[in-house]
Parts: structure tokens; sequence; C-alpha cells
């Protein structure tokens, strides 16, 4: 059996499976519930500065985009941070270290960008006995207005600064949370590490709006007729999220920080994908917000038993795994040709590869063989595109075969060279051409 | 050489030779991978969900779905024989449609459950397939248990004790493990010796010694047993057959659809079994549709079940219904059986009085009919053979044995589950339950 104990910046939990800060963290009440179904840690709903908390719309906070069988896909939401007294969570963030010693409690924390806001409140989270801590320059919605969220986020500089008085002002552990509404996030990545945070940790939610009504011409959710941007997360932001991810992972700067996955996160897999891709752990908000605590049963079976199948012992093999293969497009090898190949006791005939190459593509795929309706790739013309893969709605039916070396591809009537050769070298690069000259 | 479907009187051979594979084929074959992927995916993962209580193991059917949809199958059929060690025969034989499927919340919003028995098949073949034990042998505990028939509620009792480190002793009378499983569960639903191979999984543990051929009553005695052992559990299902009271004992043709069943189902060339023509089976349970279905499936022209009550009365399920009447079976109900008409000794029908409901007793309206047969099924129900217990201190209750919740009967020293206690509901599923929770309570009993 794989141990799946983890240790994050020295923080422990039994498993690498942690709540993102969010609703599901906000109370004594929930989290009591979130460990009670085995969850290994969690980040605290997100605190602010002593004084009166901040306060809610009080109608709808969350749009959501469905799959046709109304799956949730998308949700976003215009929820601020904790709207809850301070005191009454720093009491209820004490319970619960005490009661739950072998969990992860790491408390979110967000307040003006002043050297006194973030000075006083760190005592008084550090007096809970908690874990470490979280700084929210994620949320972009509300917050972001205020100075504060994603507008300290945004500027790397801002992220330096804050985390360095983090650090000169508490012991504890601090990972900086990132916002994904930016150009570059390598750049306060780079500037958390500078200012010597302890992890990054990303990604938060993705300025959006999910729908229009079309009667009201209000934006989703409505409030009073009026709707102003949220932030996306669940399933749909995970491509963007391990992006960025293995964006800093890869990054010469950063490469050694430790890094909370966080985005889409729902099965035992995504947590696994994350991983591979340089997370030392993972958080969750969406999934749990949609099926409830339990789903932690799922990934820690499913993480286990592919673990053991894959022969993995403890999480820190797993860490970094796809790292090394995340490159840049220029070192990808432009001697490796593939041709779709299309399984005919597979093929069901909808047309749907033909008409996509046909149309938007490459023109290389038949719409008959022999006169009947059927459908085969013309090597002639595949450039190995993989469209008519991802359009087939069959499993395996269509397949990239890539071709050997000595093969010739009959699109371009050339052999297949066995070497290795990116657009670096490329004699069609004029950066190469100017080398070689 | 083929005989025909017209060949009058009890023959073998009626069909070509491949239609018999065809016919006593899986009845729902199994998933491949992309179909149990798209029937995950309809799965809601409710809250306290209905099918889980509904399901009488209580197996956490969202989390084994969530399971198979997020590609564990090897999680999911931990998840699931963590409650029910028989998961694979149940998965096959459950009448989901009135167990966990009816109450799918998807049954109630579209009238398309979940079809959660075949996800559930998916799961527990994959882990089967690669012989995936997930349990071990408790360390030993120094105690012994004997197990009285080595069917679901035996083999289920077995599995735990031998879990909790107790030594367990079976004794079978027959040649084979299984019990119904074996001998009775309809051929289409569990093919290609799924139900020995099953039982192979299940002892796998260690731990639990069988010995054929030795039965209760005959070999051995429940007072010589709780001398001998620490405690005794009872899973002998139900012997007997009820008799239909009409004399017709030594009429040729007039047999019990139970031993029908285990012929066929123990039988290595169906083709060689022969079949009537014109067949009757009496009765309104499971065991009349599978005595029926199968005589069809066999090759006989005419086959009709006769019931004394109305449609909704029967025992078994409208899917169990219609698959019979899918396969040309024809059913009638509120007849009574008078009479066996014969012929040298040889069945020639059956003559029926039409029924009908009077204040709620049902009484025969003095109008009769004979239906015409060379072979006739008896399927009203089996019964316990009580002389098995002898005067043991083991009491009864309509006939079955009385058990509490945990499976306790009056004996201090014995457990009983399955059919052949008074809780039982005649299901496989119902059985392993019983077994499994008495071991709980055997357990309990023993080490305190
Ligand atoms: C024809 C038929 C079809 C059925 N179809 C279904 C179905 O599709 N789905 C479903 O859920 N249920 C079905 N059932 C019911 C199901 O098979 C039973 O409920 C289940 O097998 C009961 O399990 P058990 O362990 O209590 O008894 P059994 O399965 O009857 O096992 C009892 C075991 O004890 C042995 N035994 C009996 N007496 C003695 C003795 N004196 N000493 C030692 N050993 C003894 C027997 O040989 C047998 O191995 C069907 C039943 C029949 C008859
Ligand atoms: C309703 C809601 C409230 C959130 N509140 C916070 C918050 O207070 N602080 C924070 O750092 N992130 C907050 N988040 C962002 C999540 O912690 C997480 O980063 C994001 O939802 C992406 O993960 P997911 O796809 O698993 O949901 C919130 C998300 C949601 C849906
Ligand atoms: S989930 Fe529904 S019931 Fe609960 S607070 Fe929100 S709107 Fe109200």
């Amino acid at each position: 059996m794989a141990d799946l104990r983890n240790s994050f910046v020295g923080i422990k939990s039994p498993n690498p499976f942690w709540l993102a800060s969010a609703p599901p963290t906000d109370k004594a009440y929930n989290v009591e519930r979130a460990f009670k179904a085995g969850w290994g840690g969690v980040v605290w709903k997100t605190l602010g500065a002593e004084g009166p908390p901040v306060v809610n719309v009080n109608g709808p906070r969350y749009g959501a985009i469905w799959g046709g069988d109304r799956r949730l896909i998308g949700l976003n939401n215009i929820e601020l941070i904790t709207d809850r007294e301070l005191q009454t969570n720093l009491r209820e963030i004490k319970q619960i270290k005490r009661d739950w010693p072998d969990r992860a409690v790491v408390v979110s924390l967000m307040v003006p960008c002043e050297e006194d806001a973030w000075k006083s409140i760190l005592p008084l989270v550090e007096e809970t006995g908690a874990d470490g801590i979280e700084l929210n320059f994620g949320c972009p919605h509300g917050m972001s207005e205020r100075g504060m969220g994603s507008a300290v986020g945004q500027v790397p500089e801002y992220v330096e600064m804050v985390v360095k008085w983090c650090k000169q002002y508490s012991r504890m552990p601090v990972i900086t949370k990132l916002t994904p509404n930016i150009t570059d996030v390598r750049r306060p990545a780079r500037a958390a590490f500078n200012g010597g945070t302890d992890a990054v940790s990303l990604i938060n939610t993705i300025n959006s709006i999910t729908a229009v009504n079309l009667d009201s011409f209000s934006p989703e959710p409505s409030i009073d007729g009026k709707g102003t941007h949220g932030g996306y997360c669940g399933p749909a932001v995970k491509p963007i999220a391990m992006s960025m991810v293995s964006e800093i992972a890869r990054d010469k700067d950063t490469y050694l920080m430790p890094i909370s996955g966080i985005g889409g996160i729902t099965t035992w897999r995504d947590a696994a994908e994350f991983m591979a891709l340089g997370a030392g752990n993972v958080q969750v908000c969406t999934a749990a917000m949609t099926y409830g605590f339990r789903i932690v049963e799922e990934m820690i079976t499913g993480l286990s038993n592919w673990m053991d199948e894959k022969g993995f012992t403890s999480i820190d093999e797993v860490v970094g795994k796809a790292v090394p293969n995340v490159t840049d497009w220029q070192y990808l090898n432009l001697n490796y040709i593939s041709k779709a190949r299309i399984n005919q006791d597979l093929c069901i005939e909808c047309g749907r590869c033909h008409i996509a190459c046909e149309d938007t593509s490459h023109q290389a795929i038949t719409n008959t063989i022999d006169g009947k309706r059927g459908f085969e790739v013309i090597d002639e013309e595949c450039v190995g595109c993989n469209l008519c893969v991802n359009v087939c709605p069959v499993e395996d039916c269509i397949t990239m075969v890539p071709l050997d070396a000595g093969d010739i591809d009959k699109r371009t009537g050339k052999t297949v060279s066995p070497d290795y050769a990116n657009w670096t070298s490329h004699p069609n690069n004029p950066a190469a051409r100017e080398a070689a000259e | 050489m083929t005989q025909g479907i017209y060949k009058t009187g009890v023959a073998a051979q009626r069909l070509e030779a491949d239609a018999y594979a065809e016919n006593f084929s899986d009845l729902h074959p199994a998933f491949d991978w992309h179909e149990a992927q798209v029937e995950a995916d309809r799965c809601y993962f409710c809250y306290d969900a209905p099918c889980q209580t509904a399901c009488p193991t209580d197996i956490d059917i969202p989390m084994f779905i969530r399971q198979i949809a997020a590609d564990n199958p090897i999680g999911a059929a931990k998840t699931i024989f963590d409650q029910n060690i028989f998961g694979g025969m149940c998965a096959r034989v459950c009448p989901t449609e009135t167990l966990c499927e009816e109450v799918c919340v998807r049954e109630i919003a579209e009238g398309k459950p979940v079809q959660i028995g075949r996800l559930q098949r998916f799961a527990t073949d994959t882990a089967m397939a690669e012989q995936k034990q997930f349990y071990q042998r408790g360390r030993a505990t120094g105690r012994r248990v004997a197990v009285i028939g080595a069917g679901p509620a035996g083999l289920a009792c077995a599995h735990r004790l031998a879990m909790h480190g107790h030594a367990v002793k079976v004794f079978e009378a027959k040649e084979q493990a299984g019990g119904l499983n074996e001998y009775g569960i309809a051929a289409y639903k569990t093919p290609n010796g799924f139900a020995q191979a099953e039982v192979d999984y299940i002892t796998a543990i260690g731990g639990i010694d069988i010995e054929y051929g030795k039965a209760l009553g005959r070999d051995l005695a429940v007072g010589d047993l709780v001398k001998d052992y620490d405690a005794v559990f009872i899973g002998a299902g139900l012997g007997a057959v009820n008799s239909l009271g009409l004399g017709a004992g030594d009429i040729a043709g007039v047999e019990n659809a139970v031993d029908f069943i285990s012929e066929l189902r123990q039988a290595d060339d169906l083709a060689g079994l022969p079949i009537g023509r014109r067949v009757v089976v009496i009765g309104g349970g499971m065991t009349a549709i599978d005595a029926a279905v199968q005589a069809k499936l066999l090759g006989a022209e005419d086959v009709t079940i006769c019931y004394r009550r109305g449609k909704e009365n029967m025992n078994a399920s409208e899917f169990e219904q219609d698959l019979a009447t899918s396969k040309g079976v024809a059913i009638r109900h509120w007849v009574k059986p008078v009479a066996v008409t014969s012929e040298d000794g040889a069945v020639t029908g059956v003559e029926f009085e039409y029924t009908r409901l009077e204040g709620g007793k049902l009484v025969g309206t003095s109008e009769y009919f004979v239906e015409p047969a060379d072979q006739v099924f008896r399927a009203i129900g089996q019964r316990l053979d009580e002389t098995v217990f002898g005067d043991a201190g083991v009491d009864l209750d309509g006939g079955r044995i009385r058990t509490d919740a945990e499976g306790r009967t009056s004996h201090p020293k014995v457990w009983a589950g399955g059919d052949c206690t008074n809780r039982g509901d005649d299901l496989t599923v119902t059985a392993v339950a019983e077994g499994r929770d008495a071991a709980e309570s055997i357990h309990k009993a023993l080490v305190g």
C-alpha cells in the first residue's frame, strides 16, 4: 500500500488532499465534517483585518456552466472573504487545531497592503497554533476594488513586499496564493520567492461572466438586474491551472519552490496530474462544493491504487515526475511524424472526423470508400494534427501512429529521420540561418 | 439429430446445436470500459443515497460508481466487497428493478435508473479477472465455528469469520459449494462457471475448510456441533419442496421446478436435456419464471405459467414477468390446479379452476378448463426440512428458524441466516447480508 502521508513546507497531513480557502472552510462546523470525511488539511476561509467584517451580497453569488446532462463544469462566484467576526474565526481555528492535531490547518489572510495591518494580524493567527498562513493575492472581485486580493497579486513588487513582512513578523510557513488574472504567472511567483515565501499555491479564480440573461440583459448571477464579473473555478479551469503550475515548476528561478496545486481538481487523477507537474500537494474547492466532502474517499483510494499499480511508494516519488517533459515549443522534435489511423471495426460512421478535417483542416479524411459511406485517412494529406481524434465520439477509434525512422512520409515524400531536430536548428528559422552564416 | 419443437412428449435435442449456446448466453452482457464510463457519469452521487438504503447489504453505491467514473474499478470493487463479498453474483442475479435501481433518483426523474447492477459487475469482474484479493485472514483467535451449508449465507458468514481470525469448518450436503448460486439461479444469469469461480475467489482468503457430502440431520447433529465448536451458523437454505396436494406424485412428467433447474445447471450438454412440447409451470415466483423461461429456451413449443392470483400478486418482479413473456411464455392468472390428468402413467394435462377474491379470500368459481401438458413443473415454494434439527432447541417460526436482527436463534450457541430463517426474503443478497451480520454477532460473542 502506497504511503499517502504528505509533508508540505514542513506541514504534515495524512494525505495530500486539502480543502482550499473558501466556504467549505469558513467555520469549525464545516471543517469538523471535512476532517471526519478524511481530508488531510484545510486552508481556512480568508480572514480580514480586525473590525467590522466584510458583507456579502444577499442575492445569488454563484453562476455556472453545465454539460448536456447538467454536470457542473464551471462555477463562478462573487463571494468575498469571510464575513464572520475575526475573533470567532480565530477561536474556532484554535479549537480545530487542538482537536485535530494530525491535520493541516493553514489560515488564509487578506488585509490592506500596509505593514501595520499585517504586523498586527500575524500574532493573532500564530496564537491559534495554526500550521501556517496563506496570503490571498488572488480574489478577483470586490476585494480587488479595495486594493487587496488580485490587486496586490497583479503587482509583483507588492507581492514581494507583503511576503517579506510576513516572514519578518511571523515564524509560520508562508504560502503565497497567486492569481491567474495576470499575463505571466512566473513574475509574481518569482517575486514571492524573492520575498522569502515558503511556497506558492495556485490558482485562485479567473475573472468571468458565466451567462447573460437574454430577457433582462443582466449578467448572471443577477443581483437586482445587475451583475459583475466573478471568479471562475471547477473542472473547466484545470488546464489553465496546470499550465501555470508547470511554468513555475520549471522556471529557473523558482523550480525549487514548493507548489500547492489548485484548480478544478475533482478526482484522484486530477490530483496526480497536478502533482506530476510539480505540485507538492493539492487543494480542492468546487468539487467538494458540488458533491460534498465524501469525494475525498475516492481521491484517497484512487491515488493509492494508482501508485500501487505504478510501484510508487510515496508522494515524493510522484511530485514533479512530468516536469522534465514540459518544454518550450521550440524544443519539440520536428522529426517526430505521426498519422491518424481509423480503426474500421470501431468506427460508427458518424462522419465528424471527415467534416472537421474537410472544412477546417487538411482534407485528409475520405467520406467514401469504394463508393460507399466510409472514412479513411489519406496519408498524403494528413499532417498528424490530432483534431479528428479529439472530435471522434469513440475512444481509441482514431489513434495517432508515429512513423518509424526510415519510413516515407507520404505527405512530404521525405524519409523519416531517426534524429531529434527542433526549430532552433530548422532551416526555415531566421535565427538559425543567421547562426549558421 | 434435431427432433424439432413439435415432437410430442418429452424429448431432448429439440433445437439446432448452436441455438443452445445463444439461448443461454448472458442475459445482461458485461459493460465495456466506455459503456461503464457513460453509465457511471449518469450517477448524481446522491446524499444519503436511496439506492444504498435499498441494498440489503448496504453497499456504498454512489462511491463505487464514482470510483468507476474516476477509472478506479479496483477501488470500486473493494467498496462493493467490503459490504458484500458476493458482489459479483449479486450484480448478476439481484432483482435490481425492485431494489437499488427502483429507487434511483434517475428512475424517478426520467424513468431510467442508473444501471447499478451492471456497473457493479464491471467493477467486480475487473477485480476478479486480476485475481485481486482485498482481505486477509485475521490473526488466529483459536475459536472454531461450524457453518452448515456452503450457499451465499454460509460462505458470506465463513468469509467474515475468517477475516476475524476464527477457524471455520463448513459442512455441505452436496458435492459442490455455492448453494442455489450453483444449483438454482437461471443459467443465463450466471454463465461460464461463474458460481464456482466466485466460490474459489471468496474461499481464497484461507481459514475456511469445506467438507462435502456432510448433511445436518443425516451425518451431523446440532447437539454435537454445539459441543465441538464455539459457535454454529446454519445457512442450509430450504431443502424441501411444497407439494401440490393433488396426489400426482408418481405421474411421469410431473416434477419439481427446482430439480429441473438444478439438473439444467449441472448439465454439460444442454441439448441432451429432455423437455416437454407443452410445459405447464404452477407458481408465481422467481422459480416459476426461471423454470418456464428455461423450458422455452430448451425448445418447448408452448410454456404456460399458471398462477392462482393476479399479476400484481406475483412474487416475480415485473421485469422477470416481462422477460418471460418476451421469450414467448404465456402467463395465466386467477387459476388454481385441481387435478393432473394422465394416460398410461404419463401426464397429459392439468385441470384448473378459475379463482377470484371474495371478501379478501381466494375462492374457486366452479368453472374449469384443462391445460394440455406433457411436462408439469411445481414451483409453489420450498420449505425448511425441520427434521434436520432434531430436538436441539432451535425454535422455528412459521416453518423457518426464528432469528433476531443479528441472526441469533433461540439456542445461545447457534446463529442462522438466509432462506432458512424467518427473516429471509428468498434473495441471494439478503442471504449474504444475514450471513455477514451473523458472523459479526458471533465474533462479538466469542471475543467480547
Ligand atoms: C430457481 C431459483 C432461482 C432464483 N433466482 C434468484 C435470483 O435471480 N436472484 C436472487 O436474488 N435470488 C434468487 N433465488 C433465491 C436465492 O437463490 C436464495 O435466496 C439464496 O440462494 C439463499 O441462500 P442460502 O445460503 O440461504 O441458501 P442456499 O443457496 O439454498 O444454500 C444452502 C446450502 O446448504 C446446503 N444444505 C442444505 N441442507 C443441508 C444440510 N442439512 N446439511 C448441510 N448442508 C445443507 C445446500 O446444499 C446449499 O449448498 C432463486 C432461487 C431459486 C430456487
Ligand atoms: C465561493 C468561493 C469562495 C472563495 N473564497 C476564497 C477565499 O476566501 N480565499 C481564497 O484564497 N480563495 C477563495 N476561493 C478560491 C478557491 O480557494 C480556489 O482557489 C478556486 O476555487 C479554484 O479551485 P477549484 O477549482 O477546486 O474550486 C473561493 C472560491 C469559491 C468558489
Ligand atoms: S445552498 Fe441553497 S439553501 Fe443553502 S444557503 Fe445557498 S441558496 Fe440557501
